[in-house]
């Protein structure tokens, strides 16, 4: 307390020797978890922000990790510190979604702050990851990706393959990938960051199956995981059996840092990932020409549509009036189809609304960038099904950990795809149980 | 023993107030809160939580993974302990024995100890790395495989090494203390004798060296317990299948990743009894028997 004592003191006579415009200014503080070169992308973003109005003051602060971040923001709003605005990973959208009391809902901040939003604008398959039962928006989209295919054409070429055909079906990934090998254009054939997200998550949604119960968990908190059906187990299948042939090559667990080095070396010809390592993929890839396509599906089956990853900004409860607003208006200009366009360019990640596609359509930018386009028509290649629309499972961080685990001790010869998937889903509903019970 | 009476009553309770408060604000105080919430079931932001007893105790003894994670444990601190004693007791003896040079070399081999555990995971990481790193590379030419991605044995050899190359150094510095200690005329007197190298060892040195090993093993089990998290967490993150998932390394990802905070809180509870443990041996029997 005396600390705040000390504090009013040290403003009382700030206030007195100078009373300049800059004092009314009300700062928001930011918790994002965007390093390197997004994460400077992001500060320029707010400092626009700052210098286009006088009133609010964004303040970004880098916390880590994102789960790190979502850790940091938990245990600040348990010490009642918590940050305005905080960028949550979507995995951590179930968590969030059950803290009621914890979170402003974005829709409802807006609608009190008088500020417009109209939640048509945004593209229908971002904002369904993080829409209530009721379609109300309860968090800022940000930063969603999608994964997508690339491939390298001159490997392509050198193996007798048509430089500009990114293969479609899992049987053209595999007999490309034999090709490839063997002669001798590239050690392996694919390799792919994201086991969970890419090879198990989107799989599923982009083959129409269902990765849990209750619309894959959107409908409550009952929800139990469904991924050890007929198509994931027979996917796994192969890619165990494809690791031990060599033409897949594991990247190791969560993103799969291995992976991209894999790709940028030439050893993998073709590569599965977001569509935000774009980047990552054309400023490493100097030496051969890069391919893009949409994700592999079996042949017997039609591909549906991909699902986001990414994450969104959520508001933290608990914060005096007049920063709300100033969150409010920051959302406003956030949203606005300049920044988001920039902000897709720049980075790789998707336009979130809709003005912003055709902005950068407009602006010519997908002429000039081939395949940067491929994420969003494979985002939005179909109307999304129950079993395409995203997922919600509390724990699902954890969760995310066990399909890892599970994944490696498929790899390593210690199970089968039917007996890992079963043992994904047992594992995995003890944690969404669990869950429930914590937060009924 | 003369007992010194102190006529103020208030003064010495002042002079050890600092100490207490410190030992009150950072030990007493968390634990005992984690103690309570290991009781409870509550939602990552402690909006609602709920009284439910033993449920998490039950419950992590009834888990597999957790007592896999016991078992990890065991292997790792008691392979973490013994090859760091080992090496360092090969190397102490043989600074032991050099006249010139021991200064020099005994400065090189305690420097890895100003490494922190962070960095020094980092680089055997990269040492150790199946896409880039040296040893990989070497090995693919004797014809062995090597990816602790996907191999628990050899990402368990990775942490084992990782972790006691660090506590090399400190070992060292006790051996060789402790092997300064032991008069030479013992060990002269057994070679008039007629004891050779070997004997001597065996029968003079190891024995007159062994509370400095005893202190050193509980030292070394309770750094292998507690103090190696960095190096998990900076090569294999508990990996892979769990296979390097050690206990403390587990309350982290259940409660600061996972944020299930009663089993966390369980767990650390469980921790803090195998401390309070190792500290009773440690003091019964360590106390006694070193001479420093």
């Amino acid at each position: 307390m005396k600390s705040t004592g000390l504090a009013a003191g040290f403003a009382a006579g700030i206030s007195i020797l100078a009373m300049s415009p800059a004092f009314a200014v009300t700062e928001v503080a930011w918790w994002h978890a965007m390093g390197g070169e997004l994460g400077e992308k992001l500060e320029a973003i707010a400092a626009d922000y700052n210098s286009k109005q006088t009133d609010y003051k964004v303040v970004p602060s880098f916390k880590g990790t994102y789960a790190e971040t979502m850790t940091a923001a938990i245990a600040a709003f348990r010490a009642k510190e918590q940050p305005a605005i905080v960028q949550v990973f979507e995995v951590g959208t179930g968590t969030m979604m059950a803290a009621k009391g914890a979170v402003y809902p974005v829709y409802q901040l807006m609608k009190d702050a008088g500020e417009p939003f109209d939640q048509a604008a945004f593209l229908p398959a971002v904002v369904g990851y993080y829409t209530d039962t009721d379609g109300n928006m309860l968090s800022m989209p940000f930063n969603s990706s999608t994964p997508i295919l690339y491939y390298n054409k001159d490997v392509f070429e050198k193996a007798g393959l048509d430089r500009n055909t990114a293969p479609k079906t899992w049987e053209e990934v595999e007999a490309f990938s034999k090709k490839i090998m063997e002669s001798g254009a590239a050690k392996c054939g694919f390799t792919t960051g994201w086991i969970s997200w890419v090879q198990l998550e989107n799989f599923s949604a982009w083959h129409n199956q269902p990765i849990g119960t209750l619309e894959n968990g959107f409908g409550g908190l009952a929800t139990e995981l469904t991924v050890n059906g007929p198509l994931q187990t027979r996917h796994w299948e192969n890619l165990a059996r494809w690791q031990k042939e060599g033409l897949f090559q594991y990247g190791g667990p969560v993103g799969g840092n291995d992976a991209p080095p894999k790709f940028y070396t030439q050893e993998c010809a073709i590569y599965m990932n977001s569509s935000a390592s774009r980047a990552g993929v054309v400023a490493n890839a100097k030496d051969f020409e890069v391919g893009y396509g949409m994700l592999p599906h079996y042949a017997d089956t039609q591909p549906q549509n991909s699902i986001i990853g990414g994450a969104t900004l959520w508001v933290m409860a608990g914060r005096p009036e007049a920063e709300y607003k100033a969150v409010a208006n920051f959302f406003t200009y956030l949203s606005s189809a300049e920044v988001q366009a920039k902000w897709h360019q720049g980075t790789g990640y998707l336009p979130i609304t809709q003005a912003a596609w055709d902005l950068s359509k407009s602006q010519g930018y997908y002429d000039a960038n081939p395949g940067a386009d491929v994420s969003i028509q494979q985002m939005t290649l179909n109307e999304p099904t129950p079993n395409s629309k995203g997922l919600r499972f509390g724990s699902y961080v954890q969760i995310r950990g066990i399909i890892d685990e599970e994944f490696q001790a498929l790899l390593a010869g210690q199970k089968d795809a039917q007996t890992a998937l079963d043992d994904l889903v047992t594992r995995g509903n003890v944690l969404i149980r669990e869950f429930e019970a914590a937060n009924k | 023993m003369k007992r010194a009476i102190f006529r103020n009553q208030l003064l010495p309770w002042l002079l050890l107030a600092p100490q207490l408060a410190v030992t009150f604000v950072f030990f007493l105080w968390p634990a005992a809160q984690a103690g309570w919430q290991s009781f409870l079931r509550e939602d990552a932001f402690g909006l609602k939580s709920t009284f439910i007893g033993f449920e998490n105790y039950s419950r992590l003894f009834g888990d597999p993974h957790y007592l896999n994670s016991v078992m990890v444990t065991v292997v790792f601190s008691v392979s973490v302990a013994v090859l760091a004693m080992a090496v360092a007791l090969t190397l102490a003896l043989a600074a032991d024995r050099m006249i010139k040079s021991a200064q020099t070399y005994t400065t090189l081999l305690v420097w890895p100890y100003a490494v922190a555990p962070a960095i020094a995971g980092l680089l055997w990481w990269f040492i150790f790395n199946p896409t880039i790193g040296l040893v990989p590379y070497a090995l693919d030419m004797v014809g062995i495989d090597w990816n602790h991605s996907l191999n628990g044995t050899q990402s368990m050899i990775l942490v084992i090494i990782a972790a006691a190359w660090k506590q090399i150094s400190y070992n060292f510095l006790f051996f060789v203390a402790g092997l300064q200690a032991i008069p030479a005329s013992m060990r002269e007197a057994a070679a008039i004798d007629g004891a050779g190298p070997g004997r001597r060892l065996f029968s003079i040195t190891l024995p007159l060296l062994a509370p400095t090993s005893f202190f050193l093993l509980v030292v070394n089990t309770v750094y292998a317990l507690f103090d190696t998290f960095p190096v998990i967490d900076a090569t294999t993150e508990g990996g892979p299948a769990q296979a390097t998932n050690i206990l403390v390394y587990k309350v982290y990802v259940d409660g600061f990743l996972g944020l299930n905070l009663g089993s966390s809180a369980a767990q650390s509870v469980v921790l803090m009894a195998v401390v309070i443990v190792l500290t009773v041996v440690q003091f019964r029997f360590i106390e006694r028997r070193v001479e420093y």
